[in-house]
């Protein structure tokens, strides 16, 4: 067995900084703010590998940077430094913080999709749940009408949502089946990498087994690799193969899921383990 | 012909809040043969749990070496393994079993089983057929099949975890106290079954309390206490 294949995501030292830093960060950070120059790190130094078909889970308490790690791959926000690397993109060769606007949404659009916590983010509440999922197939070059329309009753459907509600906004839907709209626009372009913001916080517990048990349906069918960032140390366990944990924008511990759950070595992470209901 | 040998291994556990380290596990020696049936005793808290907990790695250890022959990457230490080389080895070579069951929701027993092998690449026909075959093998009821099994009693989901572990044809099989909760006549099934696997030559090892349980199953049995193996 060979394990020498190339990491779908290679993130290298990622750093976001709110503020201009200062000679004295390195020593003065209180959490992750300077006390001098009163910067905030939200991400230090960040270095995280996704290997094919895996699911990481990515664990810490708010504020701990995330959603930021996420928002940044997504070019939601732009990173003060670091480098990104896509396997599909230019074979993993070039950073994708370093290219422009327009290869962005390109690399966004074909090679990405995104769930965000808050369906807001992610969908067009007054467009129908067809437009939505049409929306990113087109800003991936895909003209054909007849297709968008199949493609989306076919990713609706395998979502749970019936194919004949596709001509509704996602406006009228639950929470639940908002963020099953969301996983079908996410992965209307066969994506190989999947980010997953906290997409079954706030929803009660059947529909959460819902988006649960279809996230693992996503990864068998489509062999897609994950990034589910989550506070629910349950939805990890369920998920997760393997686990960082972040606090104050680094990570602090990483390893096999249950490892980190059964046998937690940093001190935040064993509160966060031992706080577990 | 050895599968498994572990040396002078050790686990303690490191507390922050309060600061505390309590040694689980000191200067564990022992080797497994391939086919083997290894079974470990003793008190709650002696450390046995965190011997194949260690192995499995779900516990890191502290120190010393678990040399395993492994099909996929030849001996190497699962003390010191990769993580990716430990979930391919989880995958496809080395199972756990123990009494909790630990399923996905909305998952039926049959699904349960049958994801084990989807995971591991099998197509979903052959994955259909074994799965049926693993279940009436350790004889779960076909009316259980399509439930989901949360509802299980402690036998039902004992022969769900063996099958949902032995449908990937492991080569070292880890039985963490599997037979706690049953009533005599379920653990008479599940020892005739652990006997055909080893019969099948199914490495093995295995936590125990009931020593009666472990005659005519284990080729050879450690006595723990306070973390280490009494000669």
């Amino acid at each position: 067995m060979h394990l020498d294949e190339k990491p779908v995501l290679r993130v290298e030292n990622l750093t976001m900084r709110y503020g201009k830093g200062c000679p004295r960060c390195g020593d003065s950070l209180e959490k992750n703010r300077c006390r001098v120059c009163k910067t905030v790190w939200a991400l230090n130094d960040v270095s995280v590998e996704l290997f094919p078909g895996e699911v990481l889970g990515i664990v810490g308490e708010s504020g701990s940077g995330k959603s930021t790690l996420m928002k940044s791959l997504y070019f939601d926000l732009e990173p003060s430094s670091g480098r990104a690397y896509l396997r599909d993109y230019k074979d993993g060769e070039v950073s994708i913080w370093t290219v422009g606007a327009a290869e962005r949404r390109s690399i966004k659009n074909n090679l990405m999709g995104m769930v965000y916590q808050n369906p807001v983010l992610g969908l067009r509440m007054d467009f129908s749940c067809a437009s939505n999922i049409a929306e990113k197939i087109i800003a991936a070059g895909g003209r054909s009408a007849g297709q968008m329309t199949e493609r989306a009753a076919e990713l609706l459907e395998a979502m749970e949502i019936l194919p004949s509600r596709m001509s509704e906004a996602p406006r009228n839907f639950s929470g639940g089946m908002q963020q099953r709209v969301q996983l079908s626009k996410a992965l209307a372009n066969n994506p190989s990498l999947l980010l997953l913001d906290e997409v079954t916080t706030g929803l009660d517990l059947s529909v959460q087994a819902k988006v649960l048990d279809l996230i693992r349906k996503i990864k068998a069918k489509y062999g897609v690799s994950i990034l589910l960032v989550s506070h629910d140390l349950a939805v990890i366990r369920m998920l997760a193969d393997r686990t960082i944990v972040m606090l104050d924008g680094k990570i602090i511990e990483r390893g096999l899921t249950d490892q980190i759950l059964e046998d937690p070595q940093h001190e935040y992470t064993q509160q966060l383990v031992h706080s577990l209901i | 012909m050895e599968i498994l040998r572990v040396e002078n291994l050790s686990k303690s556990f490191h507390l922050h809040n309060p600061v505390k380290d309590i040694k689980s596990c000191q200067n564990i020696c022992f080797s497994l043969e391939r086919g083997g049936f290894i079974g470990i005793v003793g008190l709650s808290g002696a450390g046995k749990s965190t011997v194949l907990k260690c192995i499995y790695r779900s516990y890191l250890p502290s120190g010393g070496s678990i040399r395993y022959d492994s099909r996929s990457f030849g001996w190497i230490d699962l003390a010191k393994a990769d993580e990716r080389e430990i979930i391919a080895l989880r995958r496809y070579e080395i199972g756990y079993v123990s009494q909790f069951l630990n399923v996905m929701p909305r998952t039926t027993a049959k699904e349960h089983v049958k994801n084990a092998l989807l995971e591991m690449g099998e197509d979903e026909k052959a994955a259909e057929r074994e799965s049926a075959e693993m279940l009436s093998y350790f004889r779960l009821p076909e009316n259980l099949w399509d439930i989901y099994p949360n509802t299980f009693s402690g036998g039902e989901r004992l022969r769900l975890n063996l099958a949902h572990a032995m449908v990937k044809r492991p080569r070292l099989m880890l039985l963490d106290e599997p037979t706690a909760s049953l009533d005599n006549k379920t653990k008479l099934l599940v020892k005739d079954m652990l006997l055909r696997l080893k019969g099948k030559g199914t490495s093995m090892i295995g936590i125990f309390h009931d020593l009666e349980f472990m005659e005519g199953l284990c080729d050879k049995v450690h006595n723990m206490s306070e973390g280490s193996f009494l000669c």
